[in-house]
């Protein structure tokens, strides 16, 4: 910690103007990073004349949910007019089974590969490691046929498998970092009491686990809820994922343009994600520390 | 000891006891063998045939490759992303470093800026792309709040200009990212030891150059892991343009990432989509494989 008020040397005029400086800094851009959402939340709860007559930053006359419902319920995705409503339950249904799949076969991996270590372990993890490193891109066009072989193409179990797949090895890397630091020991005097593998995994290890499964979870909600890319690349109507959905509803290109109802849908979109921000953004910043790969 | 206890008329349970960790990473090891390595196989050979609408299997060399490489929207996609990634990349890190280095002066309300500061990272490029679209498009947005000040000649038009479009990535990107870079650059200069920034104060140097002279230097891992982490991003970049742009004016604002996807599942040009997209691995790998190299190295110092 550097912290300029601890270090000797009274406070100055010249240190007085630059705590200012500071301050104002840092509450420029604090209206950076909160106006986009102010001005979002504000336009979703005006109607068409106010967006037309006022500016981005006029408050909306009155508190009103109105393009929140019809975004919901109503609004064009395409041309079926469901609202945002099932493509939500879409991503509800691949977010759930997908994060808790491959968080727990991340833990199994992360668990064999640091405590029950064979030959070839740590060649094994490079291996999966790399995953984490390349672009969607290159393996998207042997997924489409694949999940067309498998028959789930355009379906949320496709979208499962595929979540789980790429986000395994996020989830073996956060594990195996974690149980790495446990010390040895603890297996070891297990193992001469007898106990066997899944016994020590279920005994030992889980319950050590919290603070990583929690980092794990958030990290993997936030990027399979947000992906855009695989869900525009295997779902067609019905099928879509929420964010795929509110870019449709975006550009849709019929009628006459509902900012409000837009800006309504983004939120909608954004509000799981942004709750679990607001819950366990300590555990969120972490988990972002830790996908950045180090270790 | 124990294997002598086990009757050995359970071999297989008795195997099964000594393989379980084995057994357990197969799974995981077998989906990355054949979703991972063997999928860039055949991307990789793929890029190699002339496959239109369905793949075909006849060896034709680096001919996609060369039309690639010819083609006029894949040059402006990958001169996009040097303009996209380089200006992306730069910014953020100084914007990030600069807001840590602000925060780490002990400053009142410090955890509700922080929190401020990093919400973007939480939500997707496509509601970042949607929000941002909303408050650039010239007719009701910026331009026009600034208008109703009474600076009536104020033009901000951006978004749809072709020379322009570019920018506005730019601005959305770093908005959305800027604040885990700050988030990675307070979490290092927390870590800094305060002693020796007391001894060089008492030494009369000013905080400026204590920062400058001795505590940057110190968070070179840092750089380099946003530098690598922005890199990354940069060159994955797809939803972002697709909601902010949609690519255009024309396709002057497109990345690699929206070629590709354009090329494999709108125009039937899977041949080409896969060249796109084995450019795109060997551009992250060209950057990662040193990254890692550097790393690991590290480590065996210590």
């Amino acid at each position: 910690m550097t912290d300029i008020t601890a270090l000797p040397g009274g406070k100055s005029p010249w240190q007085s103007a630059a705590r200012f400086g500071l301050y104002t800094l840092l509450l420029i851009f604090a209206a950076y990073y909160i106006l986009p959402l102010i001005v979002v939340l504000s336009t979703s709860m005006k109607d068409l004349d106010e967006i037309r007559n006022g500016t981005l930053l006029s408050l909306p006359a009155e508190i009103n949910f109105d393009a929140w419902g019809y975004a919901w319920n109503e609004a064009c995705i395409g041309v079926s007019c469901t609202g945002l409503k099932p493509y939500f339950w879409n991503s509800v249904a691949m977010t759930i089974p997908a994060v808790t799949i491959s968080t727990l076969l991340g833990a199994l991996t992360g668990f064999s590969l640091t405590k029950f270590k064979f030959k070839g372990a740590n060649l094994i993890f490079a291996m999966i490691l790399f995953g984490c490193f390349i672009p969607f891109q290159v393996v998207l066009l042997p997924m489409a046929q694949s999940l067309g072989f498998l028959g789930v193409a355009n379906t949320v179990p496709g979208l499962v498998l595929v979540h789980i797949v790429y986000g395994l090895p996020f989830t073996v890397l956060f594990f195996r970092n974690y149980y790495v630091n446990i010390p040895d020991d603890l297996i070891k005097a297990a193992t001469i009491d007898g106990a066997g593998f899944f016994m020590i995994f279920w005994r030992i290890m889980l319950p050590l686990s919290p603070p990583i499964i929690v980092v794990t979870v958030i990290w993997q909600f936030t990027q399979i809820w947000n992906d855009f890319l695989f869900g525009a690349s295997f779902t067609t109507g019905g099928g879509q994922p929420v964010t795929v959905a509110l870019n449709n509803l975006v550009n849709t290109t019929t009628g006459v343009k509902q900012y409000n109802v837009d800006m309504a849908a983004a939120l909608i979109t954004a509000a799981p994600t942004l709750a679990v921000y607001v819950l366990a953004g300590r555990y969120f910043v972490r988990g972002l520390t830790a996908g950045s790969v180090k270790g | 000891m124990t294997q002598k206890s086990i009757p050995a008329k359970q071999p297989l349970l008795d195997w099964l006891r000594r393989n379980v960790a084995k057994l357990v990473v197969a799974p995981t090891f077998a989906l990355m063998i054949f979703f991972v390595y063997g999928f860039i196989a055949w991307t990789g050979y793929i890029s190699l045939t002339k496959s239109k609408m369905l793949p075909s299997y006849s060896f034709e060399g680096f001919y996609q490759y060369i039309r690639l490489w010819k083609m006029t929207p894949w040059n402006v996609a990958m001169e996009n992303l040097l303009i996209f990634g380089g200006l992306f990349i730069l910014v953020s890190i100084v914007l990030g470093c600069l807001l840590a280095i602000a925060l780490d002066q002990r400053v009142r309300a410090e955890g509700v800026l922080r929190t401020i500061y990093l919400y973007p990272m939480a939500i997707s490029f496509i509601i970042t792309g949607t929000a941002w679209k909303w408050i650039l498009n010239p007719g009701l947005g910026i331009q026009n709040t600034v208008r109703s000040w009474g600076w009536e000649s104020f033009s901000f038009d951006w978004l749809i200009n072709s020379e322009m479009a570019v920018y506005t990535l730019v601005i959305a990107a770093v908005w959305q990212s800027s604040g885990f870079v700050m988030a990675l650059f307070l979490a290092a200069l927390r870590g800094v030891d305060s002693e020796i920034i007391k001894a060089a104060y008492l030494d009369g140097a000013s905080l400026s150059r204590i920062y400058l002279v001795i505590i940057l230097p110190t968070l070179r891992p840092v750089f380099l892991s946003c530098f690598f982490i922005l890199t990354h991003l940069a060159v994955k970049s797809f939803d972002l343009v697709v909601a902010l742009t949609g690519g255009g004016p024309g396709y002057s604002t497109i990345l690699p990432a929206n070629f590709m996807y354009e090329m494999t599942f709108r125009r039937n040009q899977i041949g080409l989509g896969a060249a796109s997209a084995i450019m795109m691995l060997a551009t992250v790998m060209a950057i990662v494989i040193p990254y890692l190299y550097s790393e690991l190295r590290e480590k065996k110092h210590d």
